[in-house]
């Protein structure tokens, strides 16, 4: 699309200080800003505010007959002063210079302009079509108002434009209620992959980086959690009313859960867990028993047993019952009679074996195992040097108190 | 209760570990080249008479810095957002081409310094600066923010050589004491124009966008902020002992005829008579000097400006998301280093020069940081108490008034 030299766009930047014509063709004065109504219409220009002497008149989209860069005429003069209204997105105030989301493209961005369909069916209005970023933008902002408009068009065009289409524009605004009231959307962010959407959001401010934990579907905001740097994750969550946070922690994996909790203040801690369903819970103050820093505070309790002396169609069975474990399970570990472990099967090798064979058959090697309370970086040089899937680690007893995944290892790595 | 009061100071610690980082490396890298050469003609032209200056200048700077320090915690964003997102483009932009200008000779500076210090050693300028400027360049694309960061605090360690070069110097301790606390004014050109320098060398317009930026990537939130501020004034305390003993190693060498020395490495030969330790302490100080702060303003620019004007930006970007960003990085790095290298190119003039833009850029940032600083939805309970308003403003008037009398003085009888 060539904007330049499109006369149905406008850009926000040429709006601005166009003059406005009553009836009879008297300048009634400029405009100043523009605002969108969200709960009315996505992306139409509802009010374009106009200012003469010292007060501001808001006119509404259907008082218009004709805009172009000579100016504004008005169809209806009934003009009401400009009094603020929360629930106006104003382009000038909400939008320049201001970060947004880029959902399409996965980053954030800051506006430097808008561009605008005029829309000409009977009387003109405007729409939004996209946001400008970019260098393009820049020097438009720079140069209108200095230059005549037509030359800043002419000027513009050979610098390739970069802007972003409207719909795929999250806005972010850290007030809840406002939120409502212009009726932003999180599906944008709901459906970005949660670790595009961690990375975004360590990009943003503070307040900024709390609302879009506070407004988004906690599955989705559990995920992206544990995307993000340790540290942050911590001061967001303790940002966060201790029900959401606890709805978030809910939806991490467990060992995640207890990363996160051992990093903040035990006060902020105990709230968020008297918040937590029963089940997750449990699992989670267990796993806040260990040292941070030894395999017990590495590992996840999420873990498939099975009896030993199974036989793999009964085993293939069990599975199905826990099949949303299985996800992050690469292994199934082998109990005795008196609950410890004795060895590992690779699921793989499980699926692929005679239905009459025996679980215990089917164990590879000598078992490689850890004992809770060794350090964090033995059992990475452990999973290293065996080229494990999984590691199990054992309580006192040599009963399974979870178990160590090569991704756990990977995180710990990286931490470093 | 002594327990527990142990127990809390221990906790208190902890987190000032923590956080230590930021504060520290900015107010050391403050003594980068220009500054060594500032402070090194200050002592060796005016013996221990600026040294009361030092007082007045570091509690500007605490007060600077601690003010960036607290907006970053506070918004978790930088300088240049916050002055993008509060006053716009056009006065971002200008802003920016000013701080890119300020920074580059800024840079040259930097490359100068490196060149004069492995000059001492017999080094060529045309293979120390080319290997610098490498050398910068990986360490921050290809190197990662953590790492960087502890080799740059373990090099805050080598600015002691500058203390042991004074006591080797063996000064008047006495008459530097003195002076120390007793203002001295005269109306003398060369004076005033030093005073200039040193307060734009030991404040400097890139501190501010670097200081905020490192509280912000640390991820410093405002509970920690307490011990982030105490690291914020021992970083300016140990700026201005620093300061304080270049002054002093300098006056001592040049006790007997006051010199206007044309470089940090002209001091560096005046101290070989008091033994080869004191000059290899001094060298090797400028070097580090250099080296750090070349490290750390082309990268602190390449952000501040990029961040401001919203182009993508960052290390951990590739080069294609972020062309603006590195581009304008090896550009800094390039130009910087290529102007020295320039065969009779006026260094000390360039050095000169970058004070003067510090000094003159200096005043609206620092308007900027006030007003931002007193806006209640930025910061809250966080807004500036009484006094910092009023340390800030008078830094800003008097080095509005400095400035101008520097550059009244200059039209008058231009050199």
């Amino acid at each position: 699309m060539t904007a330049a030299d499109n006369a149905s766009l406008l850009f926000f930047t040429e709006l601005v200080g166009l003059p406005v014509f009553d009836l009879k063709h008297r300048k009634i004065g400029r405009v100043r800003d523009a605002a969108v109504v969200p709960l009315i219409h996505p992306s139409r220009i509802d009010r374009i505010l106009v200012g003469s002497g010292d007060s501001w008149l808001s006119v509404r989209y259907d008082q218009i007959a004709q805009i172009s860069l000579a100016g504004i005429q008005l169809s209806n003069e009934k003009l009401y002063p400009y009094h603020s209204d929360e629930y106006m997105l104003r382009i000038q105030r909400d939008l320049l210079d201001q970060q947004i989301i880029d959902v399409n493209g996965r980053k954030v961005v800051r506006v430097n302009d808008v561009t605008m369909e005029i829309a000409r069916n009977g009387s003109d209005s405007l729409n939004l079509l996209e946001v400008d970023v970019g260098v393009r933008s820049i020097f438009r902002r720079l140069t209108q108002g200095v230059v005549p408009s037509t030359l800043v068009r002419r000027l513009q065009s050979p610098i390739p434009p970069n802007s972003i289409r409207w719909e795929f524009c999250s806005i972010i605004e850290a007030d809840p209620l406002r939120r409502l009231r212009l009726n932003i959307s999180t599906e944008g962010l709901e459906k970005m992959h949660p670790a595009d959407l961690a990375d975004i959001v360590e990009e943003l401010g503070r307040a900024d980086r709390e609302a879009i934990f506070e407004s988004i579907d906690s599955e989705v905001a559990a995920e992206a959690l544990s995307e993000i740097d340790p540290k942050m994750q911590a001061s967001i969550l303790e940002s966060l009313e201790p029900e959401v946070a606890a709805d978030i922690v809910e939806e991490m994996a467990p060992d995640e859960a207890a990363a996160v909790l051992s990093k903040m203040e035990s006060e902020t801690t105990e709230e968020i867990l008297d918040e937590m369903d029963v089940e997750p819970v449990s699992e989670v103050r267990e796993l806040l028993e260990y040292d941070f820093k030894t395999a017990g505070g590495m590992m996840n309790t999420e873990a498939v047993q099975l009896p030993e002396n199974m036989l793999q169609a009964d085993a293939v069975v069990a599975l199905r019952e826990v099949a949303d474990v299985l996800n992050n399970t690469h292994v199934v570990v082998l109990i005795d009679g008196g609950g410890r472990v004795t060895g590992t099967v690779p699921l793989t090798r499980l699926f692929l074996a005679e239905g009459s064979a025996r679980l215990k058959d089917l164990v590879g090697d000598r078992l490689i195992s850890i004992k809770a309370d060794e350090r964090d970086a033995r059992a990475a040089e452990l999973v290293d040097k065996y080229n494990l899937l999984a590691l199990p680690v054992l309580d006192e007893e040599g009963a399974l108190a979870g178990i160590i995944t090569a991704d756990d290892v990977i995180t710990f790595l990286r931490q470093k | 209760m002594i327990r527990e009061k142990f127990a809390r100071l221990k906790h208190h610690f902890v987190i000032f570990l923590a956080v230590m980082g930021p504060g520290i490396i900015t107010a050391v890298v403050d003594n980068d080249s220009g500054g060594i050469y500032t402070y090194s003609q200050a002592g060796a032209r005016w013996g221990y008479l600026p040294l009361w200056t030092l007082l007045p200048i570091t509690i500007a700077l605490i007060v600077s810095q601690e003010m960036c320090s607290r907006m970053g915690a506070v918004t978790g964003k930088g300088l240049s957002d916050l002055i993008r997102e509060e006053f716009g483009l056009r006065i971002t932009f200008g802003i920016m081409i000013l701080l890119l200008l300020a920074n580059l000779t800024n840079i040259i500076a930097e490359f100068a310094g490196v060149a004069t210090a492995l000059d001492l050693f017999g080094v060529s300028k045309f293979i120390s600066v080319p290997l610098a400027g490498a050398l910068v360049w990986f360490l921050a694309v290809k190197g990662n923010y953590r790492s960087v960061e502890k080799i740059f605090l373990f090099a805050c360690v080598i600015y002691v050589t500058y203390v042991v070069a004074g006591v080797l110097v063996k000064p008047n301790w006495g008459e530097a004491l003195i002076y120390s606390v007793r203002p001295k004014l005269m109306l003398d050109s060369g004076y005033i124009t030093m005073l200039i320098a040193m307060v734009g060398t030991t404040i400097a317009p890139w501190m501010q966008f670097y200081q905020q930026a490192a509280v912000v990537e640390k991820g410093i939130t405002a509970k920690e902020f307490r011990e982030s501020r105490i690291e914020v004034i021992v970083g300016c305390l140990g700026t201005a002992v620093i300061a304080f003993f270049i002054i002093v190693a300098c006056a001592g060498a040049y006790r007997d005829n006051p010199t206007d020395i044309t470089s940090a490495g002209q001091a560096a030969e005046a101290l070989k008579p008091f033994g080869a330790y004191t000059f290899l302490l001094f060298s090797a100080g400028l070097l580090n000097a250099s080296v750090f702060a070349a490290c750390i303003l082309p990268l602190s620019t390449a952000y501040s400006v990029c961040e401001g004007l919203g182009f993508e930006s960052g290390v951990n970007k590739s080069w294609k998301e972020a062309p603006i960003f590195y581009w304008l990085y090896t550009l800094l790095i390039v130009v910087g280093g290529g102007i020295v290298i320039i065969p009779n190119f006026p260094l000390v003039q360039m050095i000169l020069l970058s004070q003067v833009l510090n000094g003159m850029l200096l005043p609206f940032i620092l308007i900027f940081m006030i007003l931002l600083i007193n806006k209640h939805h930025l910061m809250g309970e966080w807004r500036n108490p009484r006094p910092y308003n009023v340390v800030a403003w008078l830094t800003v008037i008097i080095v509005i008034g400095m400035t101008l009398a520097l550059t009244g003085l200059t039209i008058r009888n231009p050199t």
